[in-house]
């Protein structure tokens, strides 16, 4: 039993030591002392457990970041759509209030978990640790973790995904990179959505996107995809399809 | 805003520390915070105060030290900073680098003071 929450994980969750070194020796009463951790990192080892539940159960996890209504929702609606019979999906949806999102991936009859986070402005580990309660992963294949929709914030807290997927719509400027580095940088994919609308906006080059992309160190593959299907929308199936199919062989 | 929910994971460290230590209470408390680390040195020098109320640490003094963006090119091997947004080689502009600091979000060094038996 995991002794943190009494989940049926073992010790894999069991923390760190904490590395300190005693300092300067003690000026009377004042004392100092070096420790090098990291401030999240709380956070992290919860992070490391949730990713200990999912490679227990060969779970897929997928945290899909971006900003507010950039089309994440629509996304999975129609991945799962795409995916229907062949994978077995499951989300946990993030946001400040409601069941919305959750109910509409309800309806395209996977189960769903809706985490509302207040005014928390990010999903942390132990909400999402939290949420996995509700969620039985057997026989899962894919859970997808929508977080809140915040360039910001989110990408600075681990919930222990296997992968980060940060989404990029046409109707956002295509210097976005160059002004949320910190997100597009550390995703290992990210979509460029909402491209059935670009001959409406003229504004937006995905040449220009995709160079923002190269400019803050981005190395992952970079997709265009619309909801309505076509290419993109395809490769992006084709990339879960074959990370499902490495992870089974990694657990194998 | 996150550097609240910072704040108080650095605040339940130190408290830890302070236990370990014996400390009656801490004076000053050192963090090292990247340029690429998702968090605003001026924004966690606010919601400190807030996060560290009632606590052993309510009176310390943040003392944030602010880590610069370095690269290492792939290409020419330079070690150059650069801007968060712009992670390109300062010596020869390639775009193949890593980010070798710039990415810590680090608790460093904790000063205290203890009840303490030391010799006056």
């Amino acid at each position: 039993m995991c002794r943190d929450c009494g989940c049926s994980l073992g010790p894999s969750a069991a923390r760190a030591p904490f590395a300190t070194q005693p300092a300067a020796a003690s000026h009377g009463h004042v004392e100092s002392i070096e420790v090098i951790t990291a401030i999240l990192d709380a956070n992290d080892q919860v992070a490391a457990h949730n990713r200990a539940h999912f490679d227990a159960q060969g779970v897929l996890a997928v945290n899909l970041m971006s900003s507010p209504g950039s089309g994440k929702t629509s996304l999975l609606e129609a991945t799962i759509r795409a995916l229907q019979g062949e994978l077995a999906v499951a989300v946990i949806e993030g946001d400040l209030a409601t069941e919305n999102d959750a109910a509409r991936i309800r309806a395209c009859g996977v189960p769903a978990v809706q985490i509302t986070t207040g005014n928390a402005c990010h999903l942390d580990a132990q909400m999402v640790h939290e949420a996995l309660h509700e969620l039985p992963l057997a026989g899962l294949d894919v859970l997808f973790i929508e977080n809140v929709g915040n360039l910001v914030c989110p990408a600075s807290f681990d919930l222990g995904a296997h992968l980060d997927v940060t989404l990029l719509s046409v109707t956002e400027g295509d210097d976005k990179p160059a002004k949320y580095p910190v997100m597009f940088r550390a995703g290992d994919l990210t979509l460029i959505s909402k491209v059935d609308l670009l001959p409406h906006i003229e504004e937006f080059s995905v040449e220009r996107a995709r160079e923002s992309l190269r400019q803050v160190g981005f190395g992952g593959r970079i997709l265009e995809v619309s909801k309505r299907g076509g290419d993109g929308l395809a490769a992006w199936i084709g990339w879960l399809r074959s990370e499902v199919a490495s992870r089974r062989a990694a657990a194998a | 805003m996150h550097e609240l929910a910072v704040c108080q994971a650095l605040i339940e460290q130190v408290e830890r520390i302070a236990r370990e230590q014996g400390a009656r209470r801490v004076l000053s408390i050192t963090v090292s915070v990247g340029a690429l680390s998702g968090t605003e040195a001026r924004l966690l020098e606010h919601a400190y105060p807030i996060a560290a109320a009632g606590t052993v640490g309510a009176q310390a003094a943040l003392v944030v030290e602010s880590v610069p963006v370095s690269v290492r090119c792939r290409e020419c091997r330079a070690e150059t900073e650069a801007a968060p947004n712009r992670l390109l080689c300062g010596a020869c502009g390639d775009w193949h680098v890593d980010v070798v600091a710039g990415e810590e979000l680090l608790l460093r060094r904790v000063e205290f003071e203890t009840a303490g038996d030391a010799v006056h």
